[in-house]
């Protein structure tokens, strides 16, 4: 009998990246097929698509169940503006070096709200959030409260033509969203991710087998972070203003993001790609209905908790053993390979 | 030989629960040791603080020539210590391989292709092979037992703790994990083993130490101290419904 074979990709993960790939072309080729305001909410979808999967990588993998991260979307959103207008920088560099910026300001942050456990854990997140919400308020260089439009000069360093800079801004939320989804799924593929998956599925069996609980949290944290603020500061360069009220909107940058994580899966890499294509048609469909659409998510979110606590991505998978992309091993022994 | 496990003067209470009482013993290189005590006796807590699970109220403990008593965890299980929790606690959503493999290449500190066959190895030891692909969550409660201790061996210890693993097994079964913890112990892996299965226990241990309320009331052959009156009293009907 010959040694049992070890594998990874599946048969539906092949296909899936087929189809990735035709997407992503397509995806690519938007500003010549697609208009303008079509180009607008792919570019939000994208976006929206970015801090989900950023948000289930802490919450979802590392238990770090955050509703502060609009603290890092509108961290990076000012900076964009701060680093564009006080330090002459070019809009792009400006919003990696905000990345940079919020991965440093998240260490201290990271190891004052780290002791706290559970609840007391989400709620200073959000404490912290409000801080800087308040903090930027303060500001009187950025507009304080009432916020500050980016300067048309900057905006044109951009791109000369309007649908120049629509289109670059569009490119740009897609090249994020490929490298965050690449960047969390090579991660959760190594052994460190290894590590972090199995946190997820019980802390004290991960310490006891060698994994350092404290550091990998603080590594998640830290790089899902600063990913976050470069997010926030893409979202800001497509909306060219800014406001403390905005920029760290709980409900914009947290509530949805959680709503489409859970209702699509949170702990899968999946789940919440699922869950921001589910969460847009709904609020498409639902746009011209005013409040009952937040009625209708909220409907949705509990019957969801209440019926698939896995999300929609946790019933199709134990349905039919589907996985798109390939993190699972697989053993082969010899008798069933030419099964 | 010299000690691999020293424990001396270990104290742990919860509140009004005293659950490590003065504990004092040695742990020889390349023993095992059987751990026996009614319930809530501390045996689970023993073992909480010679993992880094819990922390002491006082004294020491040394692996391996190296006072630990300040080492996480995660370093005590790099430096050779693992161990079976009592109430499986299996990485539910991957898989039995996966489960493995992260005892071999965090544990252990294997990569690659070495790290996967080791873990292939010890799921074959266990008997878990047949189940490598399934969720661990949806493991019945013997066979999560089973992968408490495949996953344990994954780390390659030089320390094995093994908290009541026999219990519910037919005895076909106990007599195929018997032979298991038998081939483990001699390829030279020191074992405590807490069990309260005691004919599965004491045909693999040398020596025995006896638990109640967190204090050592008796230690040594296996033969006499199953005879001491304190031990009779304790596991009269013990042994019959475990
Ligand atoms: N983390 C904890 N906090 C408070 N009390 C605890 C904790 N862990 C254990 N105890 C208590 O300490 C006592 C000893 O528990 P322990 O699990 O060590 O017993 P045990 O000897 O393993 O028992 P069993 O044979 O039932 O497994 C029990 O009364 C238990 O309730
Ligand atoms: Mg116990």
């Amino acid at each position: 009998m010959s040694a049992p074979t070890v594998t990874r990709a599946t048969r539906a993960s092949s296909v899936a990246t087929v189809i990735a790939l035709i997407a992503l072309v397509l995806l690519a080729a938007a500003p010549w097929w697609a208009g303008r305001a079509d180009m607008r909410l792919m570019g939000e979808i994208l976006l929206y698509l970015s801090l989900a999967c950023l948000w289930n990588l802490m919450a979802g993998y590392a238990g770090l169940v955050s509703v502060g991260q609009q603290a890092f979307v509108g961290f990076g959103g000012y900076m964009l503006f701060a680093l564009t207008i006080f330090g002459g920088l070019h809009p792009i560099a400006a919003i990696i070096a905000a990345g940079g910026l919020a991965a440093i300001v998240s260490i201290p942050i990271a190891t004052l709200i780290f002791r706290l456990k559970g609840a007391y854990f989400a709620i200073g997140t959000w404490v912290i959030a409000e801080v800087f919400r308040l903090s930027f308020a303060q500001v009187s260089a950025l507009g304080g409260g009432s916020g500050s439009s980016l300067p048309v000069g900057i905006v044109k360093s951009l791109a000369a033509s309007r649908s120049g800079r629509e289109a670059l801004s569009y490119w740009l939320a897609l090249g994020a969203a490929v490298v965050v989804i690449s960047a969390v799924y090579l991660f959760l593929r190594s052994r460190r991710g290894l590590a972090l998956t199995a946190i997820r599925d019980s802390e004290v069996a991960a310490s006891g087998l060698g994994i350092d609980i404290w550091r990998t949290k603080l590594e998640v944290y830290v790089v899902t972070s600063a990913f976050t603020a470069i997010i926030g500061g893409l979202i800001f360069l497509q909306k060219l203003r800014i406001s403390p009220d905005a920029a760290f909107s709980v409900n914009d940058w947290t509530a949805f993001v959680i709503f489409i994580v859970v209702i699509g899966g949170i702990g899968t890499l999946e789940g919440p790609i699922i869950g921001t294509l589910l969460f847009f048609a709904l609020r498409e469909t639902l746009a011209d209905f005013g409040t009952i659409y937040l009625m209708v998510l909220g409907l949705v979110a509990i019957v969801v908790m209440l019926k698939a606590p896995k999300g929609v991505w946790g019933l199709i998978r134990d349905r039919f053993d589907l996985e798109l992309f390939p993190l699972s091993y697989r053993v082969r022994t010899a008798t069933d390979k030419g099964a | 030989m010299s000690a691999i496990l020293s424990i001396a003067g270990l104290r742990k209470s919860f509140d009004a629960v005293v659950v490590a009482d003065d504990t004092t013993f040695d742990v020889t290189e390349g023993e095992a040791l059987g751990v026996l005590g009614p319930n809530g006796a501390g045996k689970t807590s023993l073992f909480n603080l010679i993992t880094g699970a819990l922390r002491p109220d006082a004294g020491r403990i040394a692996f391996a020539g190296q006072d630990i008593t300040t080492h996480s965890a995660a370093a005590r299980c790099k430096e050779g210590i693992a161990r079976s929790f009592q109430i499986p606690q299996p990485f539910g959503g991957m898989t039995v391989f996966e489960n493995a493999l992260v005892g071999a290449t965090q544990g252990a500190g294997l990569h690659g292709r070495e790290a996967e066959a080791h873990a292939v190895d010890v799921l074959e030891e266990t008997g878990l092979m047949p189940k490598a692909n399934t969720r661990a969550g949806a493991l019945s409660l013997l066979e999560r037992k089973r992968l408490e201790l495949a996953r344990a061996m994954a780390a390659k210890p030089k320390l094995l703790l093994l908290d009541e693993i026999a219990g519910g097994l037919t005895d076909a079964e106990c007599v195929a994990l018997i032979d298991t913890i038998k081939r483990i112990h001699a390829g030279g892996t020191t074992i405590i083993w807490i069990e309260h299965v005691l004919h599965a226990l004491l045909v693999v241990v040398e020596r025995v130490i006896v638990i109640d309320f967190g204090r050592q009331i008796a230690e040594g052959d296996p033969a006499q101290i199953m005879e001491t009156p304190e031990v009779k009293e304790i596991y009269l009907g013990i042994d019959a419904d475990a």
